[in-house]
């Protein structure tokens, strides 16, 4: 289906094609194609199930495809790489469940997320200098947390460590954000300004954003690709994919 | 706040602690020393060593709340390090006895003699030498952590399988100890030690420095501990305990840091045991035992684990227990006590005797935010 | 007359052909009485032959008598002391009515005790029972006795027993084969004969051959000696095989409630080792309860037994659940801590209550004994215990697969949450397998009861090997357990001769700590996502 043209592998960001994985027998991503160009942001929708996840863990590293490409920046092979190394290339990730360090401090979730050496060396004799301490202040200021940067993470609320999450991503400047669901769960004020975060975001890096909330995804007002059952359904601007029968059909169950 | 609250009250927490080992590293070696017998500030060198004793359970418990409490590594296998440091010293102690022992051979320890050895195994070589044997101390100790480590962490062995192979680790090494043709005294270890540095090990002299020494241990293991977990690398390793895989995911290489908190608790846990032997006069495979290792753990949770002062209070207060215990008509009922000691703390004080009762001060000036779940906050 | 006279000269003739042997017989056994008091060991030991082939009446008594040391001679009387403290002539067999004067013992050297028993064995080859003659048979293998070759023909040709024929024809090949002055033909088919027997007393004669052999018997014997050797070696293979499936059985035992409580519910149980021990225990009451009150019972006590320990063992692992495991779910590390603490409690009381020794189980007839199949010894013990744990493996496979319960137990650990919103009532579930698992550790104990010490520190030994086999098998997977506790059984067992016990076990946990580095999840691992949640 929607295999990506020639050439768009040297051109692009993130180039997937052909990859297909599966589970004790049951294929959770079978032939998935998917580009996307630096700077660009995308969001995937698709129904429980269409493996938008299990995309994410192959793009991370934590899952191996059985066959198929994965590449970044045109070059580099991620299924060789393990999630450090793939992390510090570049590709952050947000995950569903928002997963913060409950027993470290606002501030320290941002340090441990800033960008740096991550050798154990350097980490053991580390010192925060000023330029660092300037640009943890700022994502503090991002994400509206710098009045309780020294309470535990694990008392802030739902919302409040969705864009804890986001922070520490901002935080480790990578090229290619991966963002499940930043809106689960949230209040609507909450969701319209996590869109406004995320376009802002998305000024100077790439974003897949996964979400199932529409309306977030028409706020965002961005590309579309419409998973199904481990492969690429639809692609496209929202209106164009949503008026395509197809996904009306697995999307809506008609 | 809390944060800064919590470092400033652990601070100051830790120096008490520290001042409380140095002067105890002092006085009690001068009232041993110094005070007549009758006198009342007299401390008798028997005494003196059985807290000897305990400081090096202390060190051993802050090198396991090192991996447990912090990295979340819960370790059933430490007591081999403990073990293997204290053979370090054990062999160094053989040598020094020379052509004393029973049979009078200058080179070759007396059971090495009754078993018709010829000459000394390669792997002895070396430890008539004080800076070797040393040297020998951190290295197995280390040398194994690191080996077993760098295959257990790198295949993301986790959790409680990777304490049952730790506890399986220290199972073998008890059997192979337990050997005479290992070449370290089998069943009966290494015993009837005589000099150390020249000096009289049973001397009252030397068990008062040896107990300054421990002391002095203490402070530095403590010292490094603190250090380690109050760095950034220390919050990366807290991270790893309280959510490994998004820890990898921002970057870090988690097998790595694991394996650096795992080797040095291992050195440290050496050096216990190497201080340990000669002021308890032997060292032993039952050292092996896994119950040994299992009852490592409980001192660190009873005194609060994800706290090195917790740790080193809870090997001193368990330890002092079962003296009392089991010098008396209780003694058949220690393991009863020893067995409930485990069920409730694991059930009403998960965060030990320093926990509770910080949990219990901040309650009492307000409400605390933190979170209910897992273990203590780091200090 | 003249064929009255004929028939009188032929019946004559007849007479004296027919005492003759009889007077030379009588001058000779004298002559072997003499010799007996003549004090010196290598008259004793002609004195034994020439009672041996005359068939003197009394021979069996007097060498027994020999051999026991109750022979007396001297001053030409030879009396024999009866065990009950009595005399008889040696010659006659007469009672007499007091130790004749001058009489001594007949001394023995190691030269003379040989002879007499292959003397002894002599006289047992004409036994009417043939067993008898099998043991004598074997007697005279072992003995090697020259001197009973020609009594071992006779015998030969008279028999008509087929086991007791092969065991005199090798008794004969063994004498054959050291019988220098035999015809080398004879001594090669003697070989041959000992290679087809083929076990280490075969094996043990071969090689005692003399120096003296030709060239061919010589190449014979070395052919014979490396076919038996070969042929022993499969067998010592084939026990330790034996072994090692018995040692499966018990380690599968141990493990198999383990597989379940740790397995299906992701409990680490410290305090299974306990549970068996508390099974044998329960054994050791039911034992004693049935000496004092229904000693009938006594080949019955196992089978009570084992009810009562699934009972016993069940009902603390219930306890246990109820009272601290269930507070600890999702803490998995602190449920080893708490187990472990529990398991120190269980030691502590069966010690107070039973004492620290050891305490004696029986076995009922049909556990004890052993027979021989081929080369290998199989002890009815072991062999039951195999088939014990075969029988509680398939129950627990069918009470998981089959019944209400172990659906209702797969769905909890499969989905805690959903089986609990389908009605489920989880709690009662998680108590119930857990019961189950500890009930499984108690036959377990009933089992090692026949084959180890019933001590408090039962248990212990045990559960460091009952965690091997489970992490090693595959959590969650009861044919994984079964498999593991098999192949690692049998790996032990076969290590043992190369390795030693201790060794073997040494290399076996390191290949274990190996293993799981590769595989963390096991043999039969599950996959997927669900795993890592």
């Amino acid at each position: 289906m929607n295999a990506p043209t020639p050439g768009a592998l040297t051109s692009s960001l993130l180039y997937l094609d052909g990859v297909s994985v599966s589970f004790d027998g049951f294929k959770a991503i079978r032939g998935l194609s998917l580009t996307i160009e630096p700077g660009e942001m995308r969001a995937i929708i698709g129904p429980n199930g269409a493996g938008k996840t299990t995309m994410m863990d192959i793009i991370t590293g934590k899952t191996r495809p059985d066959e198929g490409t994965v590449m970044f920046g045109g070059s580099v092979d991620l299924t060789k790489l393990d999630e450090a190394a793939i992390a510090n290339l570049g590709i952050g990730r947000k995950f569903q469940k928002p997963t913060v360090f409950d027993f470290h401090t606002i501030e320290d979730n941002i340090l441990l997320a800033l960008k740096s050496k991550r050798t154990v060396l350097k980490t053991l004799f580390w010192q925060t200098e000023g330029a660092q301490q300037k640009r943890i202040d700022e994502i503090l200021g991002i994400v509206k947390l710098a009045d309780k940067r020294e309470r535990l993470a694990g008392s802030l609320s739902h919302g409040q460590k969705q864009w804890l999450e986001i922070g520490m991503l901002l935080a480790q400047d990578p090229k290619l954000l991966l963002v499940d669901e930043p809106a689960a769960g949230m209040t609507d004020g909450e969701t319209a300004q996590t869109a406004v975060l995320l376009k802002e975001i998305a000024k100077d890096h790439s974003v897949i954003v996964v979400e199932h909330d529409m309306g977030f995804i028409r706020e965002l007002g961005v590309k579309v690709t419409v998973l199904h059952e481990g492969s690429v359904l639809a692609e496209g601007p929202l209106d164009q994919v949503s008026a395509n029968e197809r996904v009306v059909e697995v999307y809506l169950g008609r | 706040m809390i944060t800064r609250f919590l470092l400033s009250n652990m601070d100051r927490r830790g120096l008490v602690f520290l001042a409380l080992i140095a002067a105890i590293g002092l006085l009690v070696p001068l009232a041993n020393l110094l005070m007549p017998a009758g006198s009342p500030l007299h401390v008798s060198t028997a005494t003196m060593s059985l807290w000897g004793k305990y400081l090096c359970y202390a060190l051993l418990a802050i090198s396991l709340d090192l991996v447990w409490g912090y990295c979340g590594i819960l370790s059933l296998g430490h007591g081999a390090f403990f073990a293997l440091g204290g053979y370090a010293m054990g062999m160094y102690l053989m040598r020094q006895i020379g052509s004393r022992g029973v049979y009078g051979n200058p080179v070759l320890p007396d059971f090495m003699v009754f078993l018709n050895w010829q000459e000394l195994p390669w792997y002895w070589y070396g430890f008539s030498s004080f800076p070797f044997a040393m040297l020998m101390v951190l290295l197995v100790p280390g040398l194994l952590a690191f080996v077993f480590g760098w295959f257990a962490f790198r295949s993301r062995v986790t959790g409680v399988y990777l304490s049952i192979i730790t506890q399986a680790l220290t199972y073998a090494l008890l059997l192979a100890f337990f050997r005479n043709d290992m070449g370290f005294g089998g069943n009966n270890g290494l015993t009837d030690f005589k000099d150390l540095l020249g000096f009289n090990v049973q001397a009252q002299g030397t068990r008062a420095a040896l107990f300054a020494m421990t002391c002095v241990m203490l402070i530095s293991g403590f010292l490094i501990a603190r250090g380690i977990v109050s760095s950034k690398l220390g919050k990366v390793v807290i991270a790893i305990r309280d959510a490994e895989s998004r820890t990898r995911f921002l970057g870090y290489r988690v097998d790595r840091f694991k394996l650096f908190v795992f080797t040095v608790s291992a050195c440290m846990a050496g050096v216990a045991g190497a201080l340990y032997v000669p002021q308890v006069g032997i060292i032993n495979p039952s050292e092996f035992a896994p119950a040994n290792s299992i009852e490592t753990v409980i001192w660190v949770a009873v005194g609060g684990r994800g706290s090195l002062v917790g740790a080193a209070l809870g090997a001193v207060v368990v330890n002092w227990a079962k003296t009392m215990f089991t010098s008396g008509f209780m003694a058949p009922y220690w393991l009863f006590a020893l067995g409930a000691l485990f069920v409730f703390v694991t059930l009403f004080m998960p965060k030990g005797i320093l926990g509770t009762a910080q949990g219990w001060w901040e309650s009492r000036k307000r409400p605390a935010p933190v979170p209910a779940a897992e273990p203590a906050p780091a200090e | 007359m003249r064929i009255l006279s004929s028939l009188l000269r032929m019946l004559a003739l007849a007479m004296t052909l027919a005492l003759m042997p009889a007077i030379a017989s009588a001058q000779s056994t004298d002559d072997a009485f003499a010799r007996l008091g003549a004090d010196s060991f290598s008259d004793t030991a002609r004195a034994i032959d020439i009672l041996v082939q005359s068939a003197h009446p009394n021979a069996g008594v007097v060498i027994e008598a020999l051999a026991d040391g109750r022979l007396l001679a001297g001053g030409g009387a030879v009396v024999v002391k009866t065990k009950e403290g009595g005399f008889l002539d040696a010659r006659t067999g007469q009672a007499l009515t007091a130790q004749p004067a001058g009489v001594n013992p007949v001394r023995l050297n190691n030269n003379v005790r040989r002879v007499i028993q292959g003397a002894l064995g002599g006289l047992g080859l004409i036994n009417p029972d043939p067993g008898k003659r099998i043991a004598a048979a074997e007697a005279v293998f072992r003995a090697r006795d020259v001197t009973v070759l020609p009594v071992l023909e006779a015998a030969i040709a008279k028999e008509t027993d087929n086991r007791a024929r092969l065991a005199l024809r090798q008794a004969q090949a063994a004498i054959l084969i050291a019988k220098t002055d035999a015809p080398p033909f004879d001594r090669i088919a003697a070989v041959d004969v000992l290679r087809e027997r083929g076990d280490q007393d075969a094996l043990a004669t071969l090689r005692a051959l003399p120096g003296d052999a030709s060239p061919g018997l010589k190449e014979a014997q070395a052919r014979a000696i490396s076919e038996i050797e070969g042929r022993l070696a499969l067998w010592r293979a084939g026990q330790n095989l034996w072994y090692g499936l018995s040692l499966g059985s018990v380690l599968l035992l141990a493990a198999i409630g383990l597989a379940i409580t740790f397995g299906v519910m992701g409990v680490i149980n410290m305090a299974h080792g306990e549970m068996v021990m508390l099974g044998a225990y329960t054994t050791f009451v039911v034992q004693e309860l049935i000496r004092t009150h229904a000693p009938g019972l006594f080949d019955w006590s196992l089978a009570i037994a084992i009810p009562a320990a699934f009972i016993v063992a069940g009902a603390v692992g219930v306890a246990i659940e109820r009272g601290v495991i269930r507070f600890l779910y999702g803490r998995p590390l602190e449920t080893l801590l708490a187990t472990w603490g529990i398991s120190l409690i269980l030691q502590q009381a069966v010690r107070t209550t039973f004492g620290p020794t050891n305490r004696e189980v029986g076995a009922p007839a049909f556990m004890s004994g052993a027979f021989e199949l081929g080369g290998l010894a199989i002890t009815w013990n072991r062999l039951w215990i195999i088939v014990f744990a075969a029988l509680v493996f398939a129950a627990l496979l069918a009470i998981l697969k089959l019944t209400p319960m172990g659906l209702q137990m797969r769905a909890v650990t499969q989905n805690r949450r959903m089986a609990s919103a389908m009605g489920i009532r989880t709690g009662r579930i998680d108590a119930l397998t857990f019961g189950l698992g500890s009930g499984v550790a108690g036959l377990a104990g009933v089992a090692l009861s026949q084959i180890d010490n019933v001590s408090p520190n039962l248990g212990q030994s045990y559960i460091i090997d009952s965690f091997m086999v489970v992490v090693f098998g595959g959590v969650g997977n009861l044919w994984g357990t079964l498999i593991s506790a098999m192949s690692l059984g049998v790996a032990n067992k076969l290590l043992e001769p190369y390795a030693g016990a201790v060794l073997g076990k040494i290399a076996l946990l390191v290949f274990i700590i190996l293993f799981i580095q590769k595989r963390p999840r096991g043999l039969f691992a599950l996959k997927g996502r669900a795993v890592e949640a």
